[in-house]
């Protein structure tokens, strides 16, 4: 009996102990970043790492201004979001309320392998297909754009804002729908004007799902955005917050290292406040529709 | 809890075993679990890690293959880095011999270079590029980007694209140390290997970039500089301009495995000169 | 009379404004699937038209030779299988655990919630960071260098959220009777959890592990910073733990952005539809054979 207590009590422990580790990993991220991310801001000035517009981490005078990283991240995932929102929504619609049930259950695991694609499958096709399409239809230099990572982002996030979307407006109560109906509107009409206000909560949660997932790509960006650390031009080569870490990170020394973490923490910190935001809206939204 | 972890364990062992019986060439691999080499006097093993640049590629891979044929417990592993990277993974200590193809700037101190070959930097244009011959001041012009045109320099009336490397390249620091373009290039793209470069120039008709002689094969076209083509012999006798040091570094005072020194010593004896040859670089004696 | 609710055929008048609205968007909802599923069809054709000619059976069994100019990727399966088994040997117990903690022991609610949002969190966070971050701690300060082992344990909390929400969810739906029955017979706490609450909650711990091997088949950023990109063949798992060996996501990025070798890129890509659509599969099959028994 008392072997067994304390095979309880140790299992306990043990069991608190697992509970933590998701807090423990969570700490000792943030905490890396913070610290490994501070030192090169106080050294090159808050304001000339964030507003600086020339970035030279390797030029005998080096600067290290990340703005154009800044913009360039912003403005890809804003394009991939303007793409991929209203053809990810539009796609749940289809398969929540369009679609009869026999086509939609052919159709959806389409939408789950596009969501398990690995990214620099997503990339190779970018670069093979997407980059010299863009030189010749667009008549620029050279295929690899801002333009480009946005198309490519956009279909990786596609899959993410569909499942989400599709899962929110199946939670829709039917009784609102056939309100709805009831009250002479026709089946599209319900669908916009009922069924999405109130999935609102769980699309926005989609999006954001969305926006995490662009504003984090690294590897197929690398391979379709060109890599020069401009101010981003729709058809230019850009490179992104994460991009700039990934083709520097691996041969950097010194300054210009404790730099490129410092831009890890900037992304760190951009998508924490995503994530608040995200958590606030949910259960904001959560709190409204009960 | 009991049955899971059972057949986990039972499944970690399918697969060892699954593992060790699938080799065909390679020997069974020594069951020590220790990454440093014992030094014994008949069989080196272990593992040497080398990390850095990719104009090394080939002559890393040929000599590393020779010498685990020769030493079948030893495995030679090789990370495509780029040479800056090389050179911090040796001072840092994650890889035990670090490849650069430039020399070690007077700032990268407790490192040792030891030159193991040579090689040639070629400038190099798509295949349906009429332009054949460059000087190096046209050179830096197309770099700086003060030349935007291809007629400017003999070519077609199209829009020059310079491709180029990522900032710790020793390839990069190499061509714009000679062409004098250090810290003034403007890139269109900055890839991260020789490779890429190769597949950019090759699939944009208008793109000029450079890229390790080594490399060179035949989806695109070397131009010649101030009418000097880019062959080994001119690399060799310093009539092309644009050449560098393939270099191995390792970390002062460091002590390397057996297995690592033996690699370093079979990359510098005579044997290794033809693999070097074949693979494209030049052995630094010249023979 | 027999009309279903939202069809027009009573005889009641729709604006001319509202039918163009209606057909508007019943024509974009249509292009939107249309677009969606060409993309996919479109893509998985390319990939198999352009990487299927280049999968032979030497190409699946050989290791890469520079000087036959030949290429072979078995090295880079078994550093996948080798990646996968050693994070999944040290997520799974540690995931279980913390479900378990969450759903069965821990009583109070806010820290249930702050453990639930840091395993939110975690899925949140970009593949770069972990590599950076495990770089760091894993290959630098514990001094693993670039290793299989290295990149293991960076994947272990990328994949621990996964494992978590679907063992807890697999646990919540466990009858709470199980465990009353369970305690009034006199068994303790650990012993009805080891013996009837776990059995029952096997479909959520496959279809977790099943996600986990999905995501880390996929993973290249991460990996590339921790694990390396190595290609040389080890079979021993044990030596292997402590060389850079690359994943088969990290070797399409290498092969292609390094070598140029698109063919190889295309082969490789295949190669991960064809696990992507097996592990999918896989999934499916689990939720649906281990929900019968359970």
């Amino acid at each position: 009996m008392k072997a067994r207590n304390i095979t309880e009590k140790i299992m306990h422990v043990i069991f608190i102990v697992c509970g933590m580790i998701s807090i423990v990993a969570v700490l000792g991220i943030s905490a890396y970043m913070i610290i490994s991310g501070l030192p090169a801001i106080k050294e090159i000035g808050l304001k000339e790492f964030l507003l600086g517009q020339v970035w030279k981490s390797t030029a005998s005078e080096p600067l290290f201004g990340i703005l154009p990283f800044i913009m360039s991240s912003f403005l890809a995932t804003f394009g991939a979001i303007l793409i991929g929102v209203p053809v990810g929504l539009l796609m749940s619609v289809f398969l929540s309320k369009v679609a009869s049930p026999k086509l939609a259950s052919a159709v959806r695991p389409a939408v789950e392998l596009l969501a398990g694609i690995p990214s620099v499958v997503y990339g190779l096709v970018g670069m093979i297909v997407l980059v010299p399409f863009v030189m010749d239809v667009f008549g620029v230099k050279s295929g690899s754009t801002l333009f480009t990572a946005i198309i490519v982002l956009a279909v990786m996030i596609l899959p993410s804002i569909v499942s989400v979307s599709e899962n929110a407006l199946n939670a829709v109560p039917k009784k609102y729908e056939e309100a709805s109906l009831a009250l002479g509107a026709t089946k599209i009409e319900t669908i916009f004007k009922v069924s999405i206000p109130s999935a609102k909560s769980g699309i926005t949660a989609g999006i954001v799902l969305g926006i995490g997932r662009a504003i984090g790509e690294a590897m197929a960006v690398m391979m379709v955005a060109g890599n020069v650390a401009n101010m981003p031009k729709l058809f230019g080569s850009v490179r992104l917050l994460t991009t700039a870490i990934s083709s520097e990170m691996s041969y950097a020394s010194g300054l210009q290292k404790q730099a490129l973490f410092s831009i890890g923490l900037v992304l760190f910190v951009f998508i924490m406040i995503i994530n608040v935001i995200l958590n606030s809206l949910l259960k904001g939204g959560y709190r409204n529709e009960n | 809890m009991k049955k899971l972890l059972s057949t986990v364990l039972v499944t970690v062992l399918c697969v060892a075993l699954f593992a060790g019986c699938s080799s065909k060439k390679e020997t069974a691999a020594s069951p020590s679990a220790a990454a440093s080499a014992e030094p014994t006097e008949e069989a080196l093993s272990g593992t040497v890690a080398t990390n850095g640049s990719t104009s090394m590629e080939k002559v890393i891979a040929a000599l590393s293959e020779a010498f685990m044929a020769k030493n079948p417990d030893v495995t030679v592993t090789y990370d495509a880095t780029g040479s800056g990277a090389g050179i911090t993974a040796a001072t840092d200590g994650t890889a035990d011999i670090g490849l650069s193809s430039r020399d070690l700037k007077t700032e990268e101190t407790g490192l040792d270079a030891t030159v193991v070959a040579l090689d040639g930097i070629a400038i190099i244009v798509n295949k349906s590029n009429t332009v054949t011959d460059l000087t190096l001041e046209q050179i830096a012009g197309l770099a700086k980007g003060e030349i935007t045109n291809w007629k400017d320099v003999g070519g077609p009336d199209a829009p020059v694209v310079f491709v180029g490397r990522e900032a710790g390249s020793g390839t990069r620091d190499g061509f714009e140390a000679i062409v004098n373009v250090k810290d003034a290039c403007k890139y269109e793209q900055e890839l991260t290997s020789t490779g890429a470069v190769i597949a950019a120039v090759a699939a944009n008709e208008n793109a000029i970039g450079y890229a390790s002689l080594s490399a060179v094969d035949d989806t695109i076209s070397a131009v010649m500089v101030g009418g000097v083509d880019c062959t080994e012999e001119t690399v060799l006798d310093g009539s092309y301009a644009i050449q560098r040091n393939f270099n191995i570094i390792t970390k002062q005072g460091a002590e390397l495995s057996a297995a690592a020194k033996a690699f370093i010593e079979f990359a510098l004896s005579d044997e290794a000169e033809t693999i070097i040859k074949n693979a494209g670089a030049i052995p630094p004696s010249g023979k | 009379m027999k009309t279903k609710p939202g069809d027009n055929s009573l005889n009641r008048k729709i604006s001319a404004g509202r039918r163009t609205y209606d057909t508007v968007l019943k024509v974009l909802i249509y292009l939107a699937a249309a677009v969606t599923f060409l993309l996919l069809l479109g893509l998985i054709g390319y990939i198999f038209y352009r990487g299927l000619p280049n999968i032979s059976w030497e190409f699946l069994t050989t290791q890469r030779k520079v000087l036959e100019d030949k290429i072979g990727i078995l090295p880079n399966i078994l550093f996948t299988i080798y990646t996968i088994i050693t994070a999944l040997i040290v997520a799974l117990p540690i995931g279980i655990g913390a479900a378990i903690y969450l759903n069965e022991y821990a009583s109070n609610k806010r820290i249930v919630r702050f453990v639930e949002f840091s395993t939110e969190t975690l899925t949140a966070i970009p593949s770069i960071i972990y590599g950076l971050v495990g770089m760091l701690f894993f290959c630098q300060k514990l001094g693993l260098k670039s290793s299989v082992l290295a990149g293991s344990l960076t994947l272990v909390i990328m994949i621990l959220p996964s494992i978590i929400r679907t063992t807890q969810e697999s646990l919540k739906t466990t009858p709470q009777s199980y465990r009353d029955g369970a305690l009034a017979l006199g068994a303790t706490k650990w012993y009805s959890i080891r013996t009837i609450v776990l059995p029952c909650t096997i479909d959520g711990i496959v279809s977790g592990s099943i996600l986990a091997v999905g995501r880390i088949v996929g993973e290249s950023a991460a990996l590339l910073f921790t694990a390396g990109a190595g290609y040389v063949l080890v079979t021993n798992y044990i030596k292997a733990l402590s060389v850079s060996g690359g994943t088969l996501s990290v070797m399409l990025y290498v092969y292609v952005m390094e070598n140029g070798e698109f063919d190889i890129g295309f082969a490789i890509a295949s190669i991960l539809l064809i696990l992507v659509l097996v592990i999918n599969f896989s999934a499916k099959a689990a939720k649906r054979k281990l929900k019968k028994i359970g």
